[in-house]
């Protein structure tokens, strides 16, 4: 049965890729026709709704009806779909009964895994190679039909296979955030004080597969408000099944709760940073747990000085520079934080060398920067001393690459073999060298390399304690286990987005001047790999607020624009200059390395800050991205 | 993409005898929209004639106005002295198109042989009277924001999507075309078609005709300017776009002469308002 458009149906595969792409298209096919319902905005409220999780009630569903201020606002998102610059391909080779996958994934383990579990092999026999991944934003956290066409094809041919997605395939193949539409409503006291939300969210999946994303869920736990009623309901569709796209979750409800809070301040004249710090929550709302750590409040502050944001008008449309309304605006990113659990291998050498090994991926995010930093930190060694490989399943078991979590789990795992490296060469030094025989291992400490007794006595680099002992090198592999204190913690990362722009009074263009994003996560272990994140993040959140929106032709099901002259992801001219702050606080509660995660907190925030100060230079709100110059004439 | 014959030609002659011998074979220069419609399965023609070694990528300028060769791409025309002097209305107009790689490529004569970005002409698994006449108007009915306002018919709501003929319009360029009766010259206004019943003509070049140059008559415009409206600030289409070219005198408006893009099957000159 074919459930939606572009779906896979068979594989062609010939000698070239143009042959193939040719052939593939000579491919006819009859089919029965069935009625299709692509269409989310007039189905969204019809009787086939699923609900993925209980609705959240605490005390009062209505309080926000009852508040001195309040308003009630609905919010969509469109189809936004996953278009890293690589598209997704795979590599499939047959030897015997072993197969070897050269794969676009966020997690080789993951994809062994699946492919031993599907073609009920050995996982022993499936080795997965993800050495390089060029973006992948959630689009290869599963993998795809085009993975396991190449391994069916490569063994009925007896011959590697590679299956490469082309950019079209994108649309229909890998996923997308999934439609949204959101209801929200808000109530306060005229001195601001919360005193109620409510949040509904409904987004589409497909026929075939439940995807939910917890898009409400937010307005549980980032504000102080004692009355909160959510919920989340999906809409299934004659579609393609939707993924996790950067933010998954918080970017689309953020969205709804963070507008709905901008609109709410201007009924209160309330400044928006003001309304969010009388409303900051000090204990996690729900669970009354405290924070690991929590740095929002030193977010704006550090935002609000770099954006200028004194300069904001109180009254929407009432500024203008070089003929443009001016506007400035800003809103708050949030996602989970926590530590997954994984295992590095750690092989000193004799030649003064490390090398770190764990199976995970870096789609992009500087995972392999960051671990060399951790390396080179804790056995004091010259970074160019130090690599890190990944991206392949024959390393120890780490997490897949998603929510942020590669720094704090596999982090975690090179700090455990750097603590077990430096134990076992104090041991081995107590073995082999005189001088430290009388010692225990607690009088010996460990710097830049060397080994010095406590007293003083005696010193030897590891280099020569190798040598002396006869071993060429130190091998120890090391498991860290995951975050073991949510009963105690409430685990976020924080960020605040603000953005000055310009909106040109008669045709609506936008024009981003300035973006400040200020973000809490926890320590900064590599500023360049870090500040890149959060400018990519503002990116894709610019796409989200401005021009990202994925159109399906309701009567034939079918994606129209599926390519990138017509899918607009933003281009450089879109870009503003950018300021990224950090609080680099570090969060050891979370991690020994003090990292919370930027992936998603980078994105989330970014659509409503914009948005919000679209309507500060226009007093236009709108409340259906993206906000193309036609919605602001 | 299906096997094609290649010919590489000449001159203009050559070109023009070539393809009256290949009934179902289209010339290729910079090849940006060509290859992408060969790609989808738009057009699927027997044989490309090449014609980038004819000797058309001459710029030139005389007393009547300014000349430009048919090859000339469309980013050497853009930063050309003459051009940027005289008329910077076409620089502009240029620059705003497409992105500076494919204005590296794109030659004047194929952008003005550019044919619509209507996702239902690009799609062959849809209805388009444009790409095959009779089967219907996916745009119609379905997704058209960014389609005709002025001079559509019921069977075509396409828009030409060219920046630098919106200028060349305006302007009141003419195009000169090479056939096998000989050489023509056609007025812009008149180049370009409106779809009415045959919305698979985009223009009235005759089977065979090559263009050849594209002339733009001196004139007393002083200022002018190209504005284009779009989805994001570079490589998009416009959702409306306009070539003003004014003659100021004192703070006098003298002469004005102003057409639109993105609103019609041709550039849309509005010659009540000039």
């Amino acid at each position: 049965m074919v459930v939606s458009n572009g779906q896979p149906i068979a594989l062609v595969v010939a000698d070239t890729f143009e042959r193939a792409v040719h052939a593939a298209s000579l491919v006819k096919v009859d089919y029965i026709k069935e009625n299709a319902e692509t269409d989310f905005d007039k189905n969204k409220f019809n009787d086939k709704l699923l609900k993925p999780r209980p609705d959240y009630l605490r005390k009062e569903k209505d309080a926000w009806k009852n508040a001195e201020v309040s308003l009630e606002e609905e919010y969509t998102i469109p189809i936004e779909t996953h278009n890293p610059m690589e598209m997704h391909g795979t590599i499939a080779v047959w030897e015997g009964e072993k197969l070897t996958v050269y794969d676009k994934s966020q997690g080789p383990k993951g994809v062994q895994g699946e492919l031993a579990r599907l073609f009920a092999l050995d996982e022993k026999n499936v080795k997965v190679i993800t050495e390089f991944v060029g973006g992948a934003f959630g689009s290869a956290l599963r993998s795809w039909p085009h993975v396991h066409a190449a391994v069916i094809a490569a063994k009925k041919l007896n011959l590697p296979v590679k299956v490469t997605l082309n950019r079209e395939q994108m649309f229909t193949m890998v996923g997308y955030r999934p439609q949204c539409w959101q209801k929200v409503g808000i109530g306060a006291s005229k001195d601001g004080k919360l005193t109620g939300i409510a949040h509904h969210a409904i987004s589409n999946t497909s026929s075939y597969e439940d995807f939910s994303e917890g898009i409400s869920s937010v307005s549980q736990y980032l504000y102080d408000c004692p009355n909160v009623f959510t919920t989340y309901k999906l809409l299934p569709l004659d579609v393609n099944t939707p993924t996790w796209m950067r933010g998954p979750g918080p970017a689309s409800g953020c969205f709804g709760l963070e507008s709905a809070l901008d609109e709410l301040s201007y009924k209160l004249n309330i400044d928006p940073i003001e309304l969010r710090i009388i409303n900051n929550a000090e204990l996690h709302p729900h669970s009354k747990l405290p924070w690991t750590t929590k740095f929002l409040k030193e977010c704006y502050a550090l935002g609000k000085e770099k954006i200028g944001w004194s300069k904001r008008p109180t009254v929407p449309g009432s500024l203008k520079e070089d003929g443009m309304l001016v506007g400035y605006g800003m809103a708050v990113g949030v996602f989970g934080a926590g530590r997954s659990a994984a295992t590095a291998k750690g092989i000193l050498k004799m030649d003064g060398s490390l090398l770190l090994q764990s199976a995970v991926s870096d789609m992009g995010p500087g995972t392999t920067t960051a671990m060399v930093k951790i390396g080179s930190e804790q056995m004091g060694l010259e970074e160019k001393k130090v690599r890190f490989e990944l991206g392949d399943t024959d390393f120890p078991t780490g997490p897949t690459q998603g929510g942020s979590g590669s720094a704090t789990a596999v982090g975690s795992a090179v700090i455990a073999v750097c603590d077990a490296m430096k134990q076992s060469l104090k041991e081995m030094a107590i073995e082999n060298i005189a001088a430290f025989k009388a010692l225990k291992a607690d009088d010996i400490k460990y710097e830049n390399g060397k080994l010095i007794a406590a007293n003083n006595t005696a010193s030897i680099h590891f280099m020569d304690l190798l040598k002396e002992a006869g071993k060429p090198e130190l091998q120890v592999s090391k498991n860290s286990t995951g975050f073991a204190q949510r009963d105690k913690y409430a685990t976020n990362s924080f960020s605040v987005h603000f953005v000055k722009l310009h909106v040109h009074p008669v045709t609506g263009v936008i024009k981003l001047k300035h973006i400040v994003s200020a973000a809490d996560a926890g320590k900064i272990i590599s500023e360049k790999t870090a500040r890149s994140q959060m400018v990519g993040g503002a990116v894709g959140g610019i796409g989200m607020a401005m021009t990202e929106e994925t159109l399906l032709d309701h009567r034939y099901g079918r994606y129209i624009n599926s390519n990138f002259v017509d899918y607009h992801v933003p281009v450089h001219a879109d870009v503003p200059p950018m300021d990224i702050v950090f609080t680099n606080q570090p969060d050891y509660i979370i991690s020994p390395t003090g990292a919370k995660g930027i992936g998603e907190i980078a994105l989330v925030g970014v659509a409503p800050a914009i948005l919000n100060a679209v309507y500060n230079a226009t007093g236009k709100r709108v409340r259906d991205l993206p906000v193309t110059p036609d919605k602001l004439i | 993409m299906i096997n094609f014959e290649y010919t590489r030609v000449s001159s203009a002659k050559a070109a023009v005898s070539t393809k009256a011998k290949h009934a179902a074979s289209q010339f290729i220069a910079g090849g940006t929209n060509l290859v992408d419609l060969m790609k989808k399965g738009v057009t699927a023609p027997q044989r490309l004639i090449d014609i980038n070694a004819l000797p058309l990528k001459d710029i030139s300028n005389d007393a009547k106005g300014l000349t430009i060769g048919a090859l000339v791409p469309n980013s050497v025309a853009a930063e050309n002295n003459l051009v940027t002097e005289k008329y910077p209305l076409l620089a502009m107009a240029l620059n705003a198109g497409a992105s500076a790689q494919l204005r590296n490529m794109a030659t004047t004569g194929g952008n003005i042989m550019q044919r619509t970005r209507c996702p239902y002409f690009y799609d062959i698994t849809m209805p388009c009277n444009k790409r095959q006449p009779q089967s219907g108007c996916g745009a119609m009915e379905g997704y058209n924001r960014m389609h005709a306002i002025f001079g559509a018919s019921e069977k075509c709501i396409a828009v030409h999507p060219s920046d630098m003929c919106v200028a060349l319009a305006a302007l009141n360029a003419t195009v000169h075309v090479s056939g096998a009766k000989g050489e023509k010259k056609i007025s812009f206004v008149d180049f370009h078609r409106l779809p009415g019943d045959t919305p698979q003509l985009d223009n009235n070049l005759q089977t065979g005709e090559l263009i050849t140059a594209v002339h733009i008559p001196s004139n007393r415009f002083n200022k002018s300017y190209y504005l284009k409206v779009r989805d994001r600030l570079s490589y998009a289409f416009a959702l409306v776009s306009v070539a003003v070219a004014l003659e100021v005198s004192d703070g006098v408006i003298k002469s004005a002469s102003i057409a639109m893009g993105g609103v019609a099957h041709k550039p849309w000159r509005l010659t009540v308002v000039s």
